[in-house]
């Protein structure tokens, strides 16, 4: 499948799906080039996914193994769910990159170093004894030595500019040189540049030039023999763009707040994964959106339940400590029964853990972290195009049942992108419920009897003023009670309600045969793996099939079926085995986990192994 | 959303409803329109009552309708007060009164706003947010109840209680500094600070009726006895034989004249007061200090002087004028609804850069 191009007799090869990943030092620009990258495929028409690695650290010293910041992407001409298992290309713009990264190349893979920054000390400061261009260690892979700091600050002379500035433009060359290899335009790029640095005419000139000095490397080079396409990807027809998880939750929740005719108020306290909705939402003032900074996480929380008692759609957002410190708050919105939104976005713990990793085991915290007993919905996206409609969701319920629902994000789904189908706003359902109005027979805690939803009587309602609170509420009247049985009763009413969230949601889907040897079930962001693993194993003719909970409290109505129809229950999760305690618990069944808290999402390759060793173990538990 | 009728009034038209409605606005609320159907169950001789009566009594002065005003607290034996107030309520969780009631502020600017809360929920656990409440100014009005000790708890020392203080959790006296509420609102920079007293009624209402007409973040300390764990915490210069001589009512533009005889004032030596008695060595009330709400070091000064070695200050001590937190937040909306017109979801969406999937 090579054909000669024009240039220079190059051939080109075709590819169904390259991952290239970019390491270099957290100073070296590598989201920046990721970005770009992922924006020019995305925009060609490819279907990508991508997966931003950076350190906690906002600049670990330069050149050191925990400043080491990587971005991989995988694009591809058919459908695909995660950003890879491992690269076939790694760039690396340090030793640093080089040793943190090396591993995950397979045999075979291409690896395109910068020469010029493996100097003694730079080798010294990671640990290298030898210089590994030199001593064979790199024997496994292709290596494409490239002086890149040198050749960019060349292309460079003329400018204005320090040898600082001049080398914090070297990641354009590097994306020059990858635009060239995977024949891409440089022109969205270009634009950015113009766009970025118009205020700054020599940065732009010297980013736009170290670009395109990359990509005439590349042309003009004998060091590469081939390049390659990846022809655009057969998507369902409409109109895309490119979304991460955080920016499809931040549009989700904007778009609610209209269909429920509530303005949204956001309180939040700076937090990673999370922050970065916090900063989107602050630009959507002209949508009525008003975010609020608070003090602290409970601030955040306590300011959302103001305003939604005042009849807003109060919002929160946070990680797992954010979720600790509002627990109590959280619970003083079960019990007031106001709809409220917690958005956590996950990240590893436990306690402060690992900020800027990925990990889905906050869902036993949410569910159960709470004093008494603490009934409250649950919903988590699977993808980052997703968040839409499960932020979207979110508030459907919320406001529905009178309920504080927690959206379980991950900093996986939160950074990461893929190409998004924008939906029509038109076709989005109304989700507003009308504020109690009526004086006639009003009493605070009667319900809706479909619902058991409580009456939204906000202040400024003539006739309606009631006091509420966190102590328990008689049945109907709401006022204090310390009847015993009330408490029952009261008890036994929030966890109905909260129950009755099922009659009115999505039943769970099955990818594969209704009945077999193993399902799959996962939740959260481990659904692109997984989709995947299931995908292999049914072209190798297993019975094999995938269902993905976006409901976690309640369930979907046959859940219960589902999980009962397969000979063995997989539960692969980013936690030690949190969903599982829950699955095996409501249903009584011998379902297992595969859990592995790396910080990093999972690899096709290991849910496909796990899933065959269950396959073939003659012993396997019914 | 269907309703079930449980009991109660008879159903009205909507219509029906409506000229009730204004038949009520027409009339002019009193005193018995925001008391509450609730039995209050606060301990027979607290200095709670007082202060429920005086808010009760001066809440149809302000103009607003019942059903905009809101009362929130936190937890401790203040915290009931909202049920008592016919009128909105939240008895939200210990020390978070004045989160809630930012949130609402924020969502609701139509609405009057009190935070009722006591020294613990207020000074401890709450200490945060009430410090930031107040540098945001948001528009209400906070009430703390200090009765130096916490009640509902049963008697354990508060961040007011007096340092050695003996209580349950502290046999052998605490040994924590107590904290000046004034001082700490001022430092907070809250944009009406006063202070009152529980059995003081007159100079109670009238420093509530400051309170509820102030626009921005008030912070109102009422002394209050809680007569069951802490009997007497301020008697020493509260009760009806000595107030005159051990307290200094705060009149602004007034100077500075305490006692039974009005012949006792502060005068300012150097930057430090003292008490000065007038015709003694010639001292004249123009050699008095007179009393400017909107100046904060006198302000200051005021918050630092205290019972044996001074009259207590009470009355406002500071109020100025600055921007609400909730106008800020408004305009900042307007201005950009003014600038991009109301946000449009379509633009929205197909916001950056897009590309078309033909079949
Ligand atoms: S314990 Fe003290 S403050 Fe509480 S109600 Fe009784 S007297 Fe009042």
């Amino acid at each position: 499948m090579t054909t000669p191009t024009k240039e220079r007799d190059v051939p080109t090869q075709e590819l169904e799906r390259v991952t290239i990943r970019f390491a270099g030092d957290s100073g070296d620009g590598m989201q920046v080039t990721g970005t770009q990258f992922t924006r020019t495929a995305a925009v060609f028409g490819n279907d990508i996914s991508t997966l931003p690695d950076f350190p906690a650290e906002i600049r670990a010293p330069a050149g050191s193994l925990p400043g080491v910041s990587g971005f991989q992407i995988s694009f591809s001409s058919s459908d695909i769910h995660t950003p890879g298992d491992e690269p076939d290309v790694l760039v690396a713009m340090n030793p640093a990159a080089l040793k943190a990264n090396i591993g995950d190349l397979p045999p075979g893979g291409a690896l395109i170093v910068n020469t010029d920054a493996f100097t003694g000390p730079n080798l010294q400061k990671v640990g290298y004894g030898t210089n590994p261009l030199t001593d064979g260690s790199l024997k496994p892979f292709t290596v494409f030595e490239i002086p890149i700091s040198a050749l960019n600050t060349r292309a460079l002379t003329g400018l204005d500019m320090t040898n600082k500035q001049i080398d914090l433009t070297k990641n354009f060359f590097a994306l020059g040189i990858m635009f060239w290899l995977y024949e891409r335009s440089m022109e969205p790029t270009l634009q950015w540049i113009d766009q970025k640095f118009g205020k700054r005419p020599v940065i732009a000139e010297a980013n736009a030039r170290a670009l395109k000095a990359g990509y005439a490397f590349g042309e003009t080079t004998e060091i590469f023999h081939t390049h390659y396409r990846v022809a655009p990807a057969h998507l369902p027809p409409g109109r895309y763009r490119n979304i991460t998880g955080n920016e499809a939750t931040a549009l989700g929740f904007v778009v609610a707040s209209r269909k429920a005719s509530r303005p949204l108020f956001y309180g939040s306290y700076p937090i990673t994964p999370a922050s970065d909705i916090l900063h989107q939402l602050s630009g959507y003032k002209d949508f009525g959106v008003t975010t609020f900074q608070a003090e602290d996480e409970i601030a955040a929380i306590g300011s959302a339940i103001g305003a939604s008692y005042g009849g807003a759609l109060g919002m929160t957002g946070t990680s797992g400590p954010g979720i600790a410190l509002k627990s109590e708050a959280m619970n003083l919105a079960v019990m007031v029964e106001l709809p409220l939104i917690v958005i956590d976005v996950q990240r590893a713990g436990p306690s402060t853990g690992m900020p800027t990793k990925n990990e889905q085991s906050d869902l036993l915290q949410v569910m159960f972290g709470r004093n008494g007993d603490s009934p409250i919905a649950v919903v988590a996206p699977a993808t980052p195009g997703d968040c839409f409609d499960m932020a979207f969701e979110a508030v459907r319920i919320a406001l529905r049942s009178m309920t504080p629902v927690v959206y379980l994000s991950d900093a996986f789904l939160a950074t990461g992108s893929e190409p998004w189908a924008i939906p029509s706003v038109d076709d989005l359902p109304d989700i507003s419920v009308p504020n109690r109005t009526d004086r006639a027979g009003f009493q605070p805690y009667s319900r809706d009897p479909v619902t058991l939803a409580r009456p939204w009587a906000v202040p400024g309602t003539p006739g309606l003023e009631h006091r509420i609170g966190g102590l328990e509420k008689a049945d109907v009247t709401g006022n204090v009670s310390y009847d015993p049985d009330n408490h029952h009763r009261m008890q036994l009413l929030r966890v109905e309600k909260i129950a009755r969230i099922a009659n009115d949601i999505a039943e769970l889907e099955v990818y594969g045969p209704d009945r077999g040897d193993l399902l799959i079930l996962g939740w959260g962001s481990t659904y692109g793996a997984i989709r995947s693993a299931v995908e292999r194993l049914q072209a190798q003719g297993r019975s094999v099939a995938h269902a993905h909970l976006r409901h976690l409290n309640p369930f979907p109505r046959n859940t219960g079926d589902v999980v009962r129809s397969y000979r063995r229950v997989l539960i692969p999760e980013v936690n030690l085995g949190q969903l599982l305690l829950l699955i095996r618990a409501r249903y009584l069944i011998d379902a297992v986990g595969y859990d592995r808290v790396r910080g990093k999402p999972f690899r096709i390759a290991e849910i496909e192994e796990e899933a065959i060793r269950l396959l073939d173990d003659p012993e396997a538990p019914r | 959303m269907t309703e079930p009728t449980l009991g109660g009034d008879a159903p009205l038209s909507p219509e029906n409803d409506r000229v009730l409605q204004q038949l009520q606005a027409a009339v002019p609320l009193t005193r018995k329109d925001f008391v509450s159907d609730q039995e209050v169950r606060w301990c027979p001789g607290c200095g709670d009552y007082s202060i429920l009566a005086q808010t009760q009594k001066v809440m149809p002065d302000f103009g607003y309708a019942k059903e905009n005003i809101v009362f929130i607290s936190g937890i401790g034996c203040s915290g009931r007060l909202p049920y008592y107030m016919n009128t909105y309520g939240f008895h939200s969780i210990h020390g978070r009164a004045t989160t809630l009631a930012t949130g609402l502020k924020a969502a609701r600017p139509d609405l009057m706003v009190w935070v009722i809360t006591g020294d613990g929920d207020a000074l401890s656990i709450g200490g945060n947010h009430l410090l930031h409440s107040m540098r945001r100014n948001v528009d209400i009005k906070v009430v703390m109840f200090n009765n130096r000790i916490y009640g509902l708890t049963k008697g354990q020392a508060s961040p007011t209680s007096e340092f050695g203080k003996v209580t349950k959790s502290t046999p052998a006296g605490t040994v924590d500094n107590p904290i000046s509420p004034l001082t700490i609102a001022l430092a907070a920079e809250a944009s009406l600070i006063a202070r009152s007293v529980d059995t003081h009624t007159e100079h109670l209402q009238a420093t509530l009726d400051r309170v509820g007409r102030h626009k921005g973040s008030v912070f109102l300390e009422v002394l209050q006895n809680c007569n069951i764990f802490n009997d007497g915490a301020h008697r020493d210069f509260t009760d009806r034989e000595v107030r005159e001589d051990r307290m200094l009512i705060l009149e602004h533009g007034r100077p500075m004249i305490f006692g039974k005889d009005r012949d006792r004032g502060i005068r300012l030596a150097g930057h430090q007061p003292e008490i000065v008695t007038l015709g003694v060595d010639g001292v004249t009330e123009a050699d008095l200090l007179v009393h400017d709400e909107s100046d904060p070091l006198i302000a200051y000064m005021l918050s630092r002087i205290y019972w044996p070695e001074f009259p207590v200050p009470v009355g406002v001590i500071l109020d100025v004028k600055r921007p609400t937190h909730d106008e800020l937040l408004s305009a900042q909306l307007e201005e950009a609804v003014a600038k991009r017109g109301v946000g449009d979801l379509r633009t929205l969406l197909d916001g950056g850069e897009t590309w078309e999937v033909t079949a």
